[in-house]
């Protein structure tokens, strides 16, 4: 299982990496996010993918996944959403201030 | 166990929760965050002379023991970078008051200053590599508003560059993170010391370390310092020299931090790599710096050269080396925020930052000239100022390490360091005066008040350099065994 998750991994990774090296404000921002999803699925693995129950609470004799990793993830996450709504709304903002959705014409702008 | 321990970190915090609900009251926003600020120095101050009195302070949040719960720790160290991140802080929000405009100021300026101080303070003070992930996102977070706060067209550009490289930064951070879980199965600092130390740094390890490295290098502009310049050259000045002052350092701290409890096992590999990349970064930062005709740039590229040599002083990991780090460390934080306010008040005076188009300023503005002057000899590591002792500890300890070509580096920056801001001085205030006091484009009131201040901490600290050396050995002592961290922490006999 494990094997499986880190070539999935790695194939977001792939995906991510080649998005952000693009051009368009867009793709390298969907880059960001489908590198974000690799990061937190691979948190998850590397915590372990034992078979348990629930990390909630229900009497003795029942093992459980490792909660930990999943707190992680979830802060993880928060922070990974706040980042990617700044940045798709900075995109937005410099597309209508710049008039150009194109890293490479970004060079030499009017007010320096 | 000590709840002062957490007030460096609350203080900021709420205080600026405060300060977002009255965000049409100016006068009230100044002020209270000024106040905030220098009650957080106070505490500072207060904590740092318990732990030189019993040792290192810790808190651990909500009663949870130290590997389980988070962790609060103030030892030497971090209690030194608060103070002086307390001290360089009230200079910049001082500044800002008279510099930073009314707009910025109606539009969250304070409490999002205040935000990134909260932090940064937390990263200094953190004992839990997650945690300390937050505290970073935290800092960041203000500083991506804080560097596109006005939304003009050169900071909208830079800060996509800015907030991309950060967003790298930290996913490699948490990838980080999930090996080492993986590998150690804990996320205390402490207790991944303890762990390491018992199956020894292994092939796998080192490799988590270099990736580490890669990302505190990223945060820092250790090597990886391409995004720097073009961003800390946008922002207005207040915000430049509050970036240049503290936000690299944190990226410093968590290196010193790693490199010395966590990663101390295999030397030979990854403080050679940060030697190498700490040489190129002087190296590569001094070239930029010279190169530059613009005054931003220059300062901007200056905040490179001295990264690299900081952590030239812990790459050597000798006791002499990383005290001298420290005292670099610490120098640096506060006169690169002067270095910022002056650079800012001159390119307010001539309303240009082009070197080419200014000349004679020092007739109408000798206080300004003189400070500046002071600054650079300062930065340059003139003895009796304050960036001498570190420089001297640093190339010393380098010296006696058989460090040879990183030591030659090192006095070689110096000279690149003097010759390019020599150069902002030369050009900008001698020579003949093209614009009489009425054609200034901006004015000097209530700015070099500010200005002042950290030029008088920043000669206090060279004259007065042996009041701390007791300070700064113990912090370093500290550094060099980590057993001492260790035990304040697992709270182990």
């Amino acid at each position: 299982m494990e094997t499986l998750m880190a070539l999935l991994i790695g194939v977001l990774f792939t995906v991510g990496v080649f998005l952000l090296l693009s051009k368009n404000f867009l793709k390298i921002i969907l880059g960001t996010s489908i590198l974000a999803h690799g990061t937190h699925l691979l948190i998850i693995t590397m915590g372990g993918l034992k078979k348990g129950m629930p990390p909630i609470v229900r009497g003795e004799n029942v093992s459980y996944t490792d909660p930990l990793p999943q707190a992680l993830i979830l802060t993880a996450i928060v922070i990974n959403f706040a980042v990617t709504a700044f940045f798709l709304v900075l995109a937005y903002r410099s597309y209508q201030e710049l008039g150009t959705d194109n890293i490479d014409k970004l060079r030499g702008i009017a007010d320096e | 166990m000590n709840n002062l321990v957490i007030l460096p970190l609350l203080i900021p915090l709420l205080a600026g929760i405060f300060l977002v609900i009255f965000r049409q009251n100016i006068l009230l926003q100044r002020w209270f965050s000024i106040v905030a600020i220098f009650s957080t120095g106070v505490v500072a101050a207060y904590l740092l002379q318990m732990v030189a009195d019993d040792g290192i302070q810790t808190l651990a949040i909500g009663g949870w023991e130290a590997p389980f719960g988070i962790v609060l720790v103030i030892d030497m160290f971090s209690g030194l970078l608060i103070l002086t991140t307390s001290i360089v802080s009230f200079g910049c929000i001082l500044f800002a008051f008279n510099s930073i405009g009314l707009e910025r100021e109606q539009f969250y300026f304070y409490p999002f200053m205040l935000f990134l101080i909260t932090g940064v303070n937390g990263s200094f003070l953190t004992g839990d590599l997650f945690n300390l992930f937050v505290c970073f996102e935290v800092m960041l977070i203000s500083s991506y508003v804080l560097i596109s706060l006005g939304g003009t067209k050169v900071q909208l550009r830079e800060s996509i560059k800015y907030v991309l490289i950060n967003i790298m930064s930290s996913t490699m951070f948490l990838l980080g993170i999930a090996y080492l879980y993986a590998i150690t199965g804990t996320l205390n600092m402490a207790h991944l010391s303890v762990r390491i130390a018992e199956v020894g740094q292994q092939g796998l390890l080192t490799t988590v370390a270099i990736l580490f490295l890669v990302v505190f290098s990223l945060k820092a502009a250790l090597f990886l310092y391409f995004w720097l310049p073009g961003s800390y050259a946008a922002p207005p000045t207040a915000i430049g020299a509050i970036f240049g002052a503290l936000l690299t350092k944190v990226g410093i701290y968590a290196l010193f931090r790693m490199f010395t409890l966590v990663f101390y096992h295999q030397p030979e590999i990854t403080h050679l790599l940060l030697g190498v990349m700490a040489a190129l970064t002087m190296l590569l930062g001094g070239i930029g710096a010279v190169s530059q005709w613009d005054i931003r740039k220059i300062i901007a590229y200056n905040v490179i050269i001295a990264v690299g040599f900081i952590v030239s002083g812990l790459a050597v990991f000798t006791s002499t080396a990383v005290a001298g780090g420290i005292y670099y460390l610490i120098h640096d934080m506060i006169v690169k925020a002067l270095l910022f306010l002056l650079g800012g008040t001159i390119i307010g005076i001539a309303g240009t930052s082009k070197l080419k188009e200014m000349s004679g300023l020092i007739r109408n503005h000798p206080l300004l000239g003189w400070m500046f002057f002071i600054t650079v000899l300062a930065l340059a590591g003139i003895p009796p100022l304050s960036g001498f002792i570190g420089k001297v500890l640093v190339i010393k300890g380098t010296m006696e390490a058989e460090f040879y070509w990183l030591a030659v580096i090192g006095l070689l920056s110096s000279l690149m360091v003097l010759y390019s801001v020599m150069k902002i001085f030369v050009n900008g205030f001698w020579g003949e005066t093209y614009l009489s006091k009425e054609q200034e484009k901006g004015t000097t009131s209530g700015l070099l008040f500010p200005c002042i201040l950290l030029t008088m901490v920043s000669i206090g600290f060279g004259l007065g350099v042996e009041g701390i050396t007791f300070y700064i050995d113990q912090a370093a002592n500290g550094l060099m065994n980590p057993d001492i961290y260790i035990k304040a922490v697992l709270k182990s006999p």
